[in-house]
């Protein structure tokens, strides 16, 4: 166990090693950058200009400047925000906790409805139900996440008036069920790609479970239908789930960047667009190691998952 | 039962009594056939290409053609689906926009393909440190979310052409057809077929172009399919964030991004872009299905 952990733990540093040469690349062939954004300044001198980019260690050359920029990476400094004048991992740490909440939100929400839509439709295939989500889930799939969100919008917040339309605050009444209330929408709009895609699978992998010979056992010795399914079927059918789940992390991160965009959460997303539209490198390629790290371990966590919940799975 | 397509009667009834051979592509068809979604997908999909290709003829108006007395007005006889802020007739742009948004889709699935063909037909074939580094490479390009690098670049480059949208959708996305046709060569080239064609003396580019490529015919169609929507998907969302293609050509994800102003007050500027988006979307993905439950029936290339 500690062994495939370690011996996984050491394949993902040349991994992350690739990710920071990438990043580093990027930022040497991207124009503007802090010398372009100070020199646009109209009273700035040539002698400052290069004292500037002295201060920053831009006059070196790009080995030495990827060593520096490595080793700091190592101590975990990922270089000041040319727009907020902070350090990079700090406009990061004020940002991640929101979207970590809506995240977590729209995980939930995506694990109990798909949970809930793929069980009950497996069930009964073919039936109503099983057609209903089978179509749910073709334009759940189908559908631009950020044009879902504009719907919601359009639907619930003015039309109807039920819900907010954006921010994660309401200044006049702020507190945990305000702060829900704003989640409701973007949270939902997070979900549906994977409720969509996790029910459908969880629909299959249960079909195929209700078959073994163990579910018929579990049947004849008068094991209630709740109980088959709760302790008998669910478990095997969510061991092969977990990998699908993991694959989808990628998708989680790039949903949020449309979503805090269109809702207006102050997290991850939005300020990754807010540093697009001002070139703020640093923030960018900050985020870039940071969701590339999330991919890595989160598809660790589900290869250690996998093997706990499916004794057959060695670690060797 | 149409012509140049055996059918299951006409194989059964032959009269000599015989069972006619069936290529692996006419199985195929069949049990395409027997797929409803995709049968209503192929349909949805030759409507939504033939609008496209009639754009110029059939649009009622000019994509760019400015009409300053009905700016953000309701539909209308004049303007089927109304007009966007700048006075735009919306049907127009759609179907302008379609245009343009299928072809983008296309052009960036056919670089992907041709790539991950390459990559994963080099590595799977000649395997050894050739597949080892192709792979890690993958690894690597999987890694990252390739929205965010698209993003980055287009950031970059202060807005991109047309074809540097396409460009970039096409050559971050080749990753998975490269892991799937890599994985079908290291077991197809161990097969005899191969080994015959080796040993009298065919070269390699010519066994993979004759005798492996065809074996993965399927995943190819498949994936390719797949891809031409998930790449319009992204082409929207690259618009949509205003990193896409330049503003003015009207593509669907242009649309939705002019909408965004005022799309609280205007629903419809958003609704129907979208709406399109999504439609076109669905067709590809139940003609995409359709063809892997026809070439493979048992699902074992998932």
């Amino acid at each position: 166990m500690s062994r495939f952990l370690i011996r996984r733990l050491l394949g993902a540093i040349p991994l992350l090693f690739g990710v920071a040469v990438i990043s580093f690349m990027l930022m040497q062939v991207a124009p503007g950058g802090p010398d372009a954004t100070y020199a646009r300044s109209p009273r700035m001198t040539d002698e400052r200009l290069q004292a500037l980019r002295e201060k920053m260690g831009l006059d070196q050359s790009i080995p030495v400047q990827f060593v520096k920029w490595i080793q700091n990476l190592l101590r975990g400094d990922l270089g000041s925000s040319y727009v907020q004048n902070r350090p990079v991992t700090q406009v990061i740490q004020d940002a991640f906790p929101n979207t970590l909440l809506l995240v977590t939100v729209g995980l939930i929400l995506a694990l109990v409805f798909a949970l809930l839509f793929g069980v009950l439709a497996a069930v009964n295939p073919y039936g109503w139900f099983d057609n209903v989500t089978a179509l749910i889930s073709y334009f759940g799939l189908a559908m631009p996440v950020f044009w879902f969100g504009l719907m919601l919008q359009i639907l619930f917040s003015v039309k109807l008036g039920w819900l907010p339309s954006s921010g994660l605050h309401d200044p006049q009444n702020p507190g945990v069920l305000d702060t829900l209330e704003h989640l409701v929408l973007p949270a939902v709009t997070l979900a549906i790609g994977s409720i969509a895609v996790w029910s459908r699978y969880i629909r299959s992998s249960t079909i195929e479970t209700l078959q073994h010979d163990y579910v018929r056992t579990a049947r004849a010795k008068g094991l209630s239908d709740r109980s088959v399914l709760s302790r008998h079927v669910l478990r095997n059918s969510l061991t092969s789930f977990i990998t699908v789940a993991a694959i989808d992390i990628p998708l989680y991160l790039t949903g949020v960047v449309f979503i805090e965009t269109v809702f207006s959460l102050p997290g991850m997303g939005r300020l990754f667009y807010d540093s697009l539209t001002r070139r703020d490198y640093p923030v960018l390629m900050g985020i870039l190691m940071f969701s590339a790290t999330l991919i890595i371990i989160g598809n660790l966590i589900a290869d250690l998952i996998y093997a706990k919940l499916d004794p057959r799975v060695s670690f060797e | 039962m149409s012509a140049g397509v055996v059918t299951l009667d006409e194989v059964v009834g032959n009269d000599a009594g015989f069972v006619q051979a069936r290529t692996p592509t006419q199985l195929a068809w069949g049990r395409f056939k027997r797929s409803r979604l995709a049968i209503m997908g192929v349909a949805m999909l030759a409507v939504i290409i033939l609008l496209s290709v009639l754009a110029p003829w059939i649009a009622p108006h000019g994509q760019n053609e400015i009409d300053l007395f009905s700016i953000k007005a309701p539909p209308s006889r004049e303007h089927l689906l109304g007009t966007d802020s700048l006075g735009r007739d919306v049907l127009s742009r759609l179907l302008y926009g379609g245009r343009m948004s299928l072809a983008i889709g296309i052009a960036a699935a056919l670089i992907c393909t041709l790539v991950g063909i390459f990559f994963g037909a080099i590595a799977g074939y000649y395997g050894g440190w050739i597949d080892g580094t192709i792979m890690r490479f993958v690894d690597l390009m999987l890694a990252f979310p390739s929205i965010f690098l698209l993003l980055i670049i287009a950031a970059m480059f202060e807005g991109i052409s047309v074809w540097g949208v396409i460009l970039f959708l096409g050559l971050f996305s080749w990753m998975w057809l490269t892991r799937i046709i890599r994985g079908e060569f290291l077991s197809l080239k161990q097969r005899d077929f191969v080994e015959a064609a080796r040993s009298i003396g065919t070269p390699d580019g010519q066994i993979i172009r004759r005798h492996l490529l065809p074996n993965v015919i399927g995943a190819i169609v498949v994936t390719f399919t797949l891809d031409v929507a998930l790449f319009m998907l992204a082409e929207a969302g690259l618009s949509f964030l205003g990193f896409g293609v330049p503003p003015g050509i009207p593509t669907w994800g242009n649309m939705l991004n002019e909408s965004r102003t005022d799309y609280l007050s205007e629903p419809l500027l958003a609704v129907v872009p979208g709406l399109a988006l999504t439609l076109c979307v669905l067709a590809f993905n139940f003609v995409g299905d359709g063809l892997r439950d026809a070439f493979d029936p048992k699902g074992i290339r998932g």
